[in-house]
């Protein structure tokens, strides 16, 4: 094997590369520039926009790296795009955040980088180590991020709440990744898939413990008592990101260490990811119910909109992780836009987070009201709008790979869910209103009407996303 | 020449509507606007539809103005209409107008957001109608919910966020199962596609499994006993319009699924649920007819009396005769007109006195003879007098249930005394006897734009009932179309077990 890398060989990896040196450099400018921060912040989306629109036009063929630990296939571009996408969403909300709420750092646009510099690593992981790698390097840059609003208690403990969690998730898959060495004697996927025809219960032991760091990541059930907290307490444009980038790049090693490494012992692990899924499903619907913060609610959301993804997870096929990938893209640009929503009530210079504050918004503000009415409806999954087709195709791999019960509590599910998003557009709609809110920052109104229009239009020309997913999910089997 | 003409009449509210969207300026001019961009939008639609019976070919079977195109992969824009989607269509764009006019002086806030709403619903109750890939139909099917929750909700009485909510959820619940039927349908036969469907033969489990599904759906949204408990709420609670448009067009997208997809695709469990169906119709006629007699509220007895005559409609379809089926295609547009018609009624007196109360008419014949006449008239077509378009619907589907089921027949007869019961009994109420409440004695009788409402409706009831051929003719080839398929199935199913029994 040829362990010498030469420079032209590592050209599949330049995105990492990029954002590894965009990143380090952005932050010289930023000790040597000594101001604000504004122009590092600015520059950070402007990298991050560079790299997805490079990560878009170039495809590169199916190519391994570093003795098979990193691979960049149709899989990973498909995800990376969306982590790249969020990420640049996320830091679009932020400008105009970070400016008035005063917390302006140039620190901030960097850990936002790398911490899309671990996801894209991850992504791309091939074997255990890189796996871990790229999780570390995310979630370290996402502790500092959680807890930015240093003056901020909530902000503080909800960093510090994460970190701890964090951490002991992390020793877990450790744990669960040492197992799995030792009872396969390998730590590439490929590899483990080999070794793991045996089958043996010492296996399933870590395959356990690997789960568990990979669903306290993605919030899902019953690994999610931190998502409501570090939602809440988190500056809001944080949570955007712990609600999209983070979501997308988590599910994709989820999906890459299960479908690669385990298909020996697809019916083990089906079950856990079937009992996953239904009981986050389950909790993000009725928990949400209670909710009046919007920020918790929509922490939950995602909770249930999770489950929803491991439906096509769960059904282990092509066509599964086909819905896994169309869901994920759509739950983005859904949260994005809901979050751009949080971010534009601000009153008497106070950003405003309960339900009520949304209290006729139809009328004081009736495009705002339009584009979150539809964005709710999409979140709730109803037809036409992107998050029932989301929905449609998870459903349609679980169907298929006969996992009846699974769809019928997953679409009951749903009917709950539905109910919380059509009471917020219930206090947008028919309640009466209350003063209007401060004029909506033109970066966000760009998020909001893409993430918007996404969401209205997606039934008139589906293909696009469809194609990519179909291509992305065949890479994996 | 070859413009696609269906997708034309799906989609031309839906611009009417964008364009309401764009409409600027002061709020007495955006909303004299609106209401007239609607009004000219539902009535080139209509037109446009009107060309569409003309060029429609009543003699064949098989879909017309079919339009097709790549959409979703596995699922393509496909439409079309036959002898029963048809007179949904048409139904669905001449009572838009009526709907339209009825708003016009009762909706004065918000009415930009009205008209818009009303606009989509149009398009996506056409869409529904004339969806030949299940995929498509369902997008169009669920899509209604939206613009409904928020006509109930934001223009609706003092109980709108529980009606609306309730009518969402409902509908909602009962829909997701047939999504997953639809998705173990596409599994099997490896396409969405209506017509392919229909010629398919689904394996007797899954027709059971699937049927359930399908019925889950549509007996709400018809609605059926028990689950039709929205229905009173959310009528009461919508604003005149929304209740003609739930009572005419959505409460029929049930019937027409039933139509459409439970009986030619699952001919063996149909058969097999007949029983079950013709006892719940049975409960819903003379059950609800008998809560009919008990209500306060006008509207929440015409709800009731709706779900009565749903009944019919369930009874004939599943009594799979060519008479039933005929009758209940025929029923649910008598229904449609007869039932949109009386909300108006109600809506004439309730923007004269906001109160839906019967107690609070009374002796209304002495100031509004022409009220009480068109009145009377559409309460003699809900009872089913000969000569109105009530009775040749119930008349058929009767003559079709008595020939598969006397008993069932006998007591859905009893339910057309007891709508004469409620019905009379309201329109006693209401309009006879003297006119002593001092609220009154200075009401107005109909105006002139109301009565460029109910002119049509009244000429219509009275044609259908004197001369149902039209509409019977062209659906016949559809149904006979249609009940033939379905006794081949069954025909066949029959053959083969008396084949098992012989082989034994």
């Amino acid at each position: 094997m040829n362990t010498i890398t030469t420079l032209s060989s590592l050209q599949p990896i330049l995105p990492e590369i990029v954002m590894a040196v965009g990143a380090m450099v952005l932050l010289m400018i930023g000790v040597i520039g000594g101001g604000k921060g504004t122009g590092v912040n600015l520059l950070s989306t402007l990298l991050l926009l560079a790299v997805a629109a490079f990560v878009y036009v170039f495809q590169p063929n199916q190519t391994q790296l570093f003795g098979g630990s990193f691979v960049v296939d149709e899989f990973a571009r498909y995800l990376k795009l969306l982590a790249l996408l969020s990420a640049a969403g996320t830091m679009l909300l932020s400008l105009d955040y970070l400016q008035t709420e005063h917390q302006q750092r140039f620190e901030y646009g960097p850990l936002v980088i790398l911490s899309t510099l671990g996801m894209m690593v991850l992504i791309s992981a091939a074997d255990l180590i890189a796996l871990y790698l790229g999780l570390e390097l995310m979630s370290l840059a996402l502790y500092v991020i959680a807890a930015s609003n240093r003056n901020d208690v909530k902000s503080t403990e909800a960093g510090l709440k994460y970190f701890v969690l964090g951490a002991l998730s992390s020793g877990m898959l450790l744990y669960g990744a040492s197992l799995v060495y030792g009872f396969t004697g390998t730590i590439s996927f490929a590899g483990i898939a080999k070794a793991a025809g045996a089958g043996g219960i010492g296996l399933i032991f870590g395959l356990v413990f690997l789960f568990v760091g990979f669903c306290f990541k993605i919030s899902a059930v019953p690994f999610h008592m931190w998502t409501p907290d570090v939602y809440e307490g988190a500056p809001t444009p944080v949570t955007t990101f712990f609600a999209s980038a983070v979501k997308a790049a988590s599910i994709a090693m989820f999906v890459r260490a299960t479908i690669v490494a385990f298909p020996a012992i697809t019916h083990e692990w089906q079950q856990i990811v079937v009992f996953v899924s239904i009981l986050s499903m389950a909790l993000g619907s009725f928990a949400a119910i209670g909710q009046r913060n919007l920020k918790r609610l929509m922490a939950y959301s995602s909770i249930g909109h999770m489950g929803f993804a491991l439906v096509g997870l769960a059904a282990g096929t092509a066509e599964g992780i086909q819905g896994v990938l169309i869901y994920m893209a759509i739950y983005i640009a859904m949260t994005l836009g809901a979050f751009a929503i949080i971010l534009s009530m601000r009153r008497d210079g106070k950003l405003v987070e309960s339900i009520a504050d949304l209290s006729g918004l139809a009328r004081t503000h009736p495009t705002q009201a339009f584009f979150f009415g539809a964005l709710l409806f999409s979140l709730a999954g109803i037809p036409p709008l992107a998050g029932f087709f989301a929905k449609f195709y998870v459903f349609l791999a679980a169907i298929h790979a006969g996992l009846y019960i699974l769809a019928v509590l997953g679409v009951l599910t749903s009917v709950v869910g539905a109910y919380y998003y059509l009471a917020i557009v219930k206090v947008m709609y028919f309640d009466d209103p209350r003063p209007a809110f401060a004029p909506m920052p033109y970066s966000v109104r760009l998020v909001l009407a893409i993430a918007g229009l996404i969401n209205l239009l997606f039934f008139a020309y589906p293909a696009p996303l469809i194609g990519a997913a179909t291509a992305a999910a065949k890479s994996l089997f | 020449m070859n413009w696609p003409i269906l997708s034309v009449v799906t989609f031309l509210p839906l611009v009417g509507a964008l364009f309401i969207m764009l409409v600027r300026g002061s709020d007495r001019v955006a909303n004299g606007t609106a209401r007239w961009v609607a009004l000219w939008a539902t009535l080139v639609t209509f037109a446009i539809s009107l060309v569409m019976v003309w060029r429609f070919d009543p003699s064949i079977a098989e879909f017309q103005f079919v339009e097709r195109h790549e959409w979703l992969g596995f699922a393509s824009y496909h439409m079309g209409v036959d002898g029963i989607s048809l007179p949904f269509v048409i139904l669905t764009t001449a009572l838009m107008p009526i709907c339209i006019l009825a708003s016009w002086t009762a909706i004065q806030v918000r009415v930009k957001e009205y008209m818009i709403a009303f606009l989509v619903l149009e398009t996506l109750m056409i869409g529904t109608f004339s969806a030949l890939d299940l995929v498509l139909f369902y997008l169009f099917f669920e899509g209604g919910l939206i613009p409904m929750f928020l006509i109930i909700g934001i223009w609706g009485g003092p109980r709108r966020v529980y009606a609306s909510f309730k009518f969402f959820l409902y509908t909602l619940a009962g829909s997701v199962l047939m999504l997953l039927a639809i998705m173990a349908m596409y599994w099997e036969s490896g396409t969405t596609d209506i017509v392919v469907l229909l010629h398919h033969g689904f394996p007797v489990g899954l027709q059971k499994w699937a049927w359930v599904a399908f019925f889950a759906s549509f007996a709400v949204k018809m609605p059926m006993w028990p689950v039709h408990t929205w229905l009173p709420d959310a009528h009461v609670e919508a604003p005149t319009a929304g209740s003609v448009i739930l009572a005419a067009i959505l409460l029929k997208m049930g019937g027409y699924g039933f139509l459409r997809f439970s009986l030619p695709m699952f001919p063996s469990a149909s058969h097999d649920f007949a029983p079950f169906v013709f006892a719940l119709s049975v409960v819903a006629i003379v059950y609800t007819s008998l809560v009919a007699l008990m209500q306060e509220d006008m509207k929440k007895l015409i709800a009731y009396s709706s779900v009565a005559h749903m009944g019919f409609v369930t009874m004939g379809i599943f009594a799979a005769t060519s008479q039933g089926v005929s009758g209940a295609v025929f029923q649910m547009i008598s229904h449609g007109i007869v039932s949109g018609a009386l909300f108006l009624c109600v809506g004439v007196i309730y923007d004269r006195l906001h109160t839906r109360e019967i107690a609070a008419y009374g002796g209304l014949v002495n100031r509004m003879p022409l009220y009480a006449f068109v009145f009377m008239l559409f309460t003699m077509a809900n009872v089913g007098l000969p000569g109105t378009s009530g009775f040749v619907g119930e008349f058929l589907t009767l003559i079709g249930t008595f020939r598969i089921n006397t008993g069932v027949a006998f007591l859905a007869t009893l339910g057309i005394i007891l709508s004469a019961c409620y019905a009379l009994w309201l329109y006693r109420k209401v309009v006879f006897g003297a006119l002593t409440k001092p609220s009154l004695m200075s009401i107005k009788d109909i105006g002139l734009r109301e009565a460029v409402i109910f002119v049509p409706l009244v000429v219509l009831t009275i044609l259908l009932g004197v001369a149902p051929k039209p509409v019977l003719d062209v659906s016949s080839a559809s149904v006979a179309q249609l009940i033939d398929g379905y006794n081949h199935a069954i025909g066949t199913k029959t053959a083969a077990l008396t084949a098992e029994q012989a082989a034994r």
